[in-house]
């Protein structure tokens, strides 16, 4: 039997906030709603920065692409603060689960020379490139224009620095701080990884917030994150022995799931906004996705062999699917 | 199987070391200055970023595990204050215009340094220094969020909430805490950083916090003690941030010292006219009251803030520039503010009022020395206005000061009896001033607060042309519903009617 607990029913006297009564209609809004549109002030902005005069303090105009509302580009995980956190909270403790595990039980004492070397060589310098990512998604978030948009950015940012930090907890299971000296090392000299690190550098200098959006989470993340945590990972360090690496790499390929569909959404209102918008994020996906692959080809050689072009090959035609899917055509 | 070989033990400094800092590089394909385009134009000068001293150690995995449990806590409270008619139990509704003006006013800064933290968090060289700021700039996203969350329930209610995306760009009093975080944001970033960083979170967060949290306590408020609460240890860690950052820059070269010094002196004067309004939420909102503005400033502004400049003597910083002017000022703004709101109530989406015999009476047992001599006497003559029906409204327009956007309501330091007033003429215009501090940040930077939108001016041209209504329309006023004395107003009987229901048969 169904029992109806009676509180003092008062009545409401306004569903919501006028503002997102003016976007969603008369209605309660959903947390999402309201901690995310038309927080950003959007009117009488009093000064122009000092470090840009020639801009206003939040411009739409730092970057090529155009859109009507920028908080048209929502995000599908709704993410606010709240959920967000909790999401990372929950991911965390199966990665600490995880990684508890493999050391408990000398998992990875257990890696053969040769998968522990290929684990160390591809996976220690990429903790670099995962700066590289906080860098760029905390400067879309900071120059980004309208809360939908760069609010994921900075769990974003947040997110690049936390797989570093797990990349470098990884190295130092795996190979101690030697291994993290040796990583580094090579992102700074070894050739294989010049391209990669050139890639990021120049990502650096960009300051057209959309651009960088494209170079680095629709672009390198698109076929980096399949690329090592699913053909060199899990297609060839896992089957030979070394589950403990996907374990310990769980939370990348489970973030790059759950993220894709944010940076698909994104790509796909933006290219729908119009032609203009569509053909400037072509020419961008296509140049840095073409830069990555190339950059990609020395670090997938690590662990592939001569296989790399052909595995790096595949994953670019998987990526121009996924893409094409968003409205864009490469 | 080889023999398992032990790792090395890192101490905890060493192993945070390697989670932040090792992580990033000197770059050799694009210049340090490239990359790194804002850092140089003020003229401070950092030579080695690796002194940077973290003031905290926590990495995203932690972060992510203590937030959530924070998150969880704080949204359970919350659901329960709306779901139980939590509102019911504040004091009086009255208390709901500190509320209101919190929403409109502050909240917005909260998310405008989360911005400023984004930009900052990539443009400082330092891997430790920027960590430290990006996860400053998730916090105040945080923030933004929770105080936006938890007064939603009381919009459902009570008026004044419903625009605050609406106010926060256009009415009249929040262009004040609005041009004080664009000030600090068009700033470069070492001046964000003493802007907010340390004048706002370290020397005056307190004034803000403390009052503000403990009226919502002492008047019911269970969803903002409960923000306050769980706001208060991202607070410390940006207190930590906003005084290692001062240090740094005055530890990495001589030279720094009276760059810092003139941002301090500004950053003071600019946030002590902010937070003046806390004085009236303190002095005359609250309807049961924590303490005096006075009394706060003595332990927060003096004892505090005092302690501190003495920490800083041994860098060569004096005390900030208006200190003297703000402690003059101390026995008089809140009654000053209170009596500028409540002429101007017609243009206000919160409800001010006259004071009662009760508070007039705790209002002089705090302020001996100034309210029976120089506000009672104004009271007084308000409220006889007001019984004989006959209010007193003033629909001029109150001349704005051109650097913190206040009404110039403030008397002289030294004379309480004469409206403070200075001006200065910059390439041919006249602009106005409430103070001496204020005139002095505009005469150090005039190409800047030249640029400043004043609301006043606006309402002359299009698409107002001086018509109040439309000017109520523009800002999403409601006339008689936001605006106005408490006495008589919506909110109030609402409150009465409701509270009814919830204790009483009838």
């Amino acid at each position: 039997m169904q029992i109806d607990l009676r509180t003092v029913a008062i009545q409401p006297q306004r569903q919501a906030f006028d503002h997102l009564i003016r976007r969603f209609g008369n209605k309660p809004a959903s947390r999402y709603q309201e901690g995310s549109y038309d927080i950003q002030a959007a009117e009488n902005l009093h000064y122009k920065p000092t470090w840009d005069p020639d801009h206003a303090l939040y411009d739409a105009s730092l970057t090529r692409i155009v859109m009507q509302d920028w908080y048209a580009l929502k995000d599908p995980r709704q993410f606010y603060y709240s959920t967000y956190t909790l999401t990372r909270a929950r991911q965390q403790e199966t990665t600490e689960a995880n990684f508890g595990f493999v050391e408990s039980r000398g998992l990875a004492d257990m890696l053969s020379d040769e998968l522990r070397a290929i684990s160390l060589n591809v996976l220690v310098p990429l903790r670099h490139a995962a700066w590289g990512a906080n860098q760029h998604n905390t400067f879309i978030c900071g120059y980004g224009y309208g809360t939908t948009f760069t609010q994921p950015c900075m769990y974003h940012a947040m997110d690049n620095l936390g797989i570093a930090q797990y990349l470098s907890r990884l190295g130092l299971l795996l190979g101690d701080t030697e291994a993290l000296d040796a990583g580094k090392q090579s992102w700074l000299d070894d050739a294989a990884w010049q391209p990669l690190r050139r890639y990021v550098e120049d990502c650096l200098v960009i300051r057209d917030p959309f651009e960088l959006f494209v170079a680095q989470n629709v672009a390198l993340d698109g076929l980096l994150y399949p690329l090592v945590y699913a053909r060199i990972v899990d297609d060839h360090i896992s089957v030979r022995g070394g589950t403990a690496v996907a374990m310990l790499t769980q939370f990348m390929s489970d973030w790059f799931d759950e993220t894709r569909k944010w940076v698909d959404a994104v790509l796909k209102v933006a290219a729908a906004e119009s032609d203009a918008n569509r053909e400037v994020l072509q020419e961008w996906t296509r140049t840095w996705s073409d830069r990555a692959a190339s950059a990609m080809v020395p670090i997938v050689e690590l662990a592939l062999g001569a296989n790399a072009d052909e595995a790096v090959g595949e994953q670019l035609a998987a990526f121009k699917a996924r893409i094409a899917k968003t409205g864009i055509t490469l | 199987m080889d023999m398992k070989v032990a790792k090395k033990k890192l101490g905890t400094k060493e192993k945070y070391r390697l989670m932040t800092r090792d992580l990033g590089w000197e770059t050799t394909y694009q210049t340090k200055e490239d990359v790194f385009p804002y850092v140089g134009y003020e003229g401070i000068k950092i030579h080695d970023w690796d002194k940077w001293e973290d003031p905290f150690r926590l990495t995203m995995d932690s972060y992510w595990k203590y937030q959530a449990e924070k998150e969880r806590k704080f949204y359970a409270i919350i659901d329960a204050h709306a779901q139980n008619n939590g509102h019911l139990n504040l004091t009086d509704a009255r208390y709901l215009s500190a509320l209101k003006i919190f929403l409109q006013a502050i909240s917005p800064g909260e998310y405008a340094a989360h911005k400023g933290f984004a930009r900052v968090g990539r443009e400082f060289p330092g891997v430790g220094t920027q960590v430290a700021c990006q996860m400053q700039a998730i916090d105040e996203i945080r923030h933004a969020q929770t105080q936006i969350h938890a007064m939603s329930n009381y919009n459902r209610y009570y008026n004044g909430f419903h625009a605050f995306a609406d106010t926060r760009d256009r009415i009249w009093y929040t262009s004040v805490a609005r041009s004080f975080f664009d000030d600090s944001m068009s700033a470069g970033p070492f001046e964000f950083m003493i802007a907010i960083g340390f004048s706002f979170e370290y020397v005056l967060t307190n004034l803000l916090f403390v009052p503000f949290m403990s009226g919502a306590a002492y008047n019911g408020d269970m969803a903002t003690v409960t923000f306050g609460f769980s706001a208060q240890s991202d607070e410390a860690r940006h207190m930590t941030l906003g005084l290692e950052c001062i240090k740094f820059m005055l530890e990495q070269d001589p030279d720094n010292l009276p760059i810092v010094q003139e941002w301090i002196d500004k950053w003071f004067w600019r946030g002590f006219r902010v937070l003046g309004l806390v004085s009236t939420m303190m002095d005359y909102m609250l309807p049961k009251r924590v303490m005096s503005w006075r009394e706060a400033w003595e332990i927060y502004g003096v004892e505090n803030g005092g302690a501190l400049f003495k920490d800083l003597a041994r860098y060569g910083i004096k005390p900030p520039k208006g200190w003297d002017d703000a402690e003059k000022a101390i026995d008089h703004m809140s009654h000053q503010f209170m009596l500028g709101l409540y002429q101007w109530s017609f243009g206000t989406a919160f409800h001010s009022w006259i004071p009662s015999e009760d508070d007039m009476d705790w209002l002089s047992a705090k302020y001996p020395e100034t309210f029976d001599k120089y506000y009672r006497p104004r009271w007084k003559h308000i409220k006889k206005l007001a019984d004989a029906g006959t209010p007193f409204k003033n629909y001029g327009l109150a001349k704005l000061c051109q650097t913190c956007q206040l009404p110039c309501v403030f008397t002289e330091p030294d004379d309480p009896t004469l409206t403070c007033h200075r001006e200065t003429v910059y390439k041919d215009e006249t602009y106005h001033f409430c103070s001496d501090g204020c005139q002095h940040i505009f005469e150090h930077e005039p190409e800047k607060y030249v640029q400043a939108w004043l609301p006043m001016p606006q309402l002359f041209q299009d698409p107002i042309q001086g018509d109040l209504g439309e000017w109520m329309k523009w800002v999403s006023l409601i006339d008689g519903k936001d605006n106005g004395d408490y006495a008589g107003s919506e909110d109030q009987k609402n409150f009465e009617t409701w509270r009814g229901m919830a204790t009483s048969n009838q």
